[in-house]
């Protein structure tokens, strides 16, 4: 076949891409994107300078003198080893799981491995954050690799990472807490918590109990069971028709007085529990919209090879349901983890809280509040920017056999 | 239970009496009486909407009959789950869309049933699905995806699906009618073979052809009652029914 081919082979033409053709095409191409690019011009022009003069008298001391108080929040600043064991089970465990599932992981250990490289090498803030500190970011980055070491041992397998996953989290919680009346690990309570610890915890735990609660909602909205359809059905649509702060208020005003007096729920365990129930019916709908997505001949097919209900549940239409509203279920976790610094509403010192108090509690630095948002937001983008990409390299990797 | 045959001597597989269906008010089935024997090809043809299709899916419960019997295997089809799901095990499917696991390789789709269902162990239950590969001519593609194969191959991955599960009865519902013309014929081959092996077999289609070469009897529907049945021989030289006869002049005249 490639007699004829080679003597008459056309090849494609080569487009030449020169300036003024790329210009006139991208931004010039008629009279309104014309106006629009010259409008856009002009805003840049007008509002760059003001900016870079700002960035540049910024004064970042609000958050370059106590930037340990954005991390922990008032952790007794003699336990802090406690929260960094914490870290360190985090790194490992990321380095893990990198190795083991590949992929989207990558994406985070690797902007993990960057923030600890970026806050060890900080030029400024030397007073505040110590050569020991440095040390152990640094080392952390060590870590991470370890972590990916060990992935090739015996214990990169998949069900290993999960349950190491689920043995760290118990250990940092039980660590962080501490024992009533012992002296090596005394007890901190979670008022001294704070920071983005708290924002990671409550989201991490959030994101984890929400998604198989709203996978049950979700299958019940749809069930033929009418006490379970009804459930369901009244607890998705009255979760969702409340804002999430009032069910945090709830959560922590109305809540203590149905309780007897001398149960005293954690306040932080009452907001997770507010925000995992706001979570879980939001993500019941995502996951409705992928159930009914899969087509009646996938029930059929599994119906007629025997598959009971729950078998074709589970085998059949879950994996396709949830492939489908991945996009979704990931902006659910990105929502969430966002909506953690609803907690500074309800008196927890996460993140937020903490740089609102460290502004509002010093004379010299109120006019600092800009640099102290911009620093939170850059911290919440580098996380929810991670969790996106991720959700794009998942996609991929599970986008084989798609129909 | 039912010695009730057609003359053969074997032991009917299907036995269905005054079988009546419902969609809301419009009376699709109106009293379908048919016995299939073990190892007997039926084919099914007729107009669309004639009934045809509604009433192969009632034989593995994918539709409920509302009056009537529907003995398969001498278990009666009733609301019991459990005899619904006995029946089910012994009866395999294919149908018009295929309608494969995507989300699963060929190979995955056909051992998933010996898996969870039959509780085979995986090994035993992967080398029965190469085999079956093997017979219906595709053994290379086990590990595709069914967005990966041609219609004509995912078709036989579904009949070998089916075939997995050892069904006492295959049921056809269309099977080619979603075809394109060039892959019709590997699909049909199949079928033929499955024929000749001694599988019993409910075949809804308009490919004469293989009534003609693969039927024991064949089932003339229309407006959800059986209007006449008989050897291939039978209907396609002398049909008895004015509307046979049309039907058949329809379809035969390309």
């Amino acid at each position: 076949m490639a007699s004829v081919a080679t003597e008459t082979e056309i090849k494609r033409p080569q487009q030449q891409i020169s300036l003024p053709r790329w210009l006139r095409q991208n931004l010039f191409n008629n009279w309104y994107n014309s106006l629009l690019t010259i409008l856009a011009l002009w805003l840049l022009i007008r509002a760059a300078p003001p900016l870079v003069n700002w960035l540049l008298q910024a004064n970042w001391s609000p958050v370059l003198s106590r930037p340990v108080l954005y991390f922990v929040g008032q952790y007794p600043a003699a336990q802090l080893w406690r929260p960094a064991v914490g870290v360190v089970l985090i790194s490992f465990l990321l380095g893990l799981s990198w190795g083991v599932w590949r992929g989207p992981l990558r994406t985070f250990a690797l902007v993990l491995m960057s923030i600890y490289a970026v806050l060890a090498l900080l030029p400024v803030g030397m007073e505040t954050l110590g050569l020991t500190g440095r040390l152990f970011l640094a080392g952390n980055i060590l870590v991470v690799v370890l972590g990916l070491a060990a992935s090739r041992t015996p214990l990169g397998k998949g069900r290993w990472v999960i349950l190491l996953g689920l043995l760290s989290f118990a250990v940092f919680i039980l660590l962080v807490r501490g024992f009533a009346g012992n002296p090596r690990l005394p007890q901190i309570q979670t008022t001294s918590w704070g920071g983005l610890m708290l924002n990671l915890l409550v989201a991490a735990v959030g994101i984890v109990a929400s998604f198989p609660i709203g996978v049950l909602l979700a299958l019940g909205r749809r069930s033929r069971l009418p006490v379970v359809k009804l459930f369901s059905t009244l607890f998705i649509e009255l979760v969702r028709g409340v804002p999430l702060i009032t069910i945090l208020f709830l959560g922590s005003i109305l809540l203590p007085l149905f309780l007897q007096e001398n149960v005293r729920i954690d306040r932080v365990i009452r907001a997770i529990i507010g925000m995992t129930m706001f979570s879980a019916a939001y993500m019941a709908e995502n996951v409705r919209g992928g159930l009914q997505a899969i087509p009646e001949g996938q029930y059929e097919a599994a119906r007629a090879i025997g598959l009971n209900g729950p078998l074709t549940t589970g085998l059949i239409i879950l994996p396709q349901a949830l492939r489908l509203v991945i996009p979704a279920i990931v902006g659910q976790f990105i929502a969430l983890f966002k909506d953690t610094t609803l907690l500074i509403i309800v008196g927890i010192n996460e993140i937020l809280g903490i740089g609102k108090s460290l502004v509002l509690g010093n004379p010299e630095w109120i006019t600092a509040q800009k640099e102290v948002y911009l620093f939170i937001a850059i911290v919440f983008w580098v996380f929810t920017y991670a969790m996106s990409h991720s959700s794009r390299r998942l996609e991929k990797a599970l986008g084989i056999g798609e129909r | 239970m039912n010695e009730q045959s057609t003359g053969n001597g074997a032991r009917p597989m299907i036995v269905c009496r005054d079988v009546h269906k419902w969609f809301d008010d419009f009376h699709v089935l109106r009293g379908i009486d048919l016995t299939v024997d073990t190892g007997e090809v039926v084919v099914i043809f007729g107009p669309s909407g004639s009934g045809k299709s509604t009433f192969i899916r009632t034989i593995n419960r994918l539709e409920e009959h509302h009056k009537g019997e529907i003995i398969v295997d001498g278990i009666e089809l009733s609301h019991d789950i459990r005899n619904i799901e006995a029946i089910r095990r012994e009866v395999g499917m294919v149908f018009q869309q295929f309608n494969l696991f995507p989300h699963l390789t060929a190979l995955q789709n056909i051992t998933l049933g010996p898996i969870w269902v039959r509780r085979w162990p995986k090994q035993e239950a992967e080398s029965v699905a190469r085999e079956l590969l093997e017979r219906v001519g595709i053994p290379e593609q086990a590990d595709k995806f069914p967005a990966q194969l041609s219609g004509g191959q995912q078709q036989r991955v579904a009949i070998a699906r089916a075939l997995a599960m050892q069904p006492k009865i295959m049921l056809f519902d269309e099977p080619t009618s979603a075809l394109d013309p060039e892959m019709i014929k590997e699909v049909l081959d199949v079928m033929e073979e499955l024929a000749d092996s001694g599988m019993t077999m409910l075949v809804v289609t308009h490919e004469m052809g293989f009534a003609r070469a693969a039927a024991d009897r064949l089932v003339f529907f229309d407006e959800g009652l059986i209007v006449e049945t008989g050897t291939p021989q039978e209907i396609f030289s002398n049909p008895k029914e004015e509307r046979t006869k049309l039907f058949l002049s329809q379809i035969l005249q390309h």
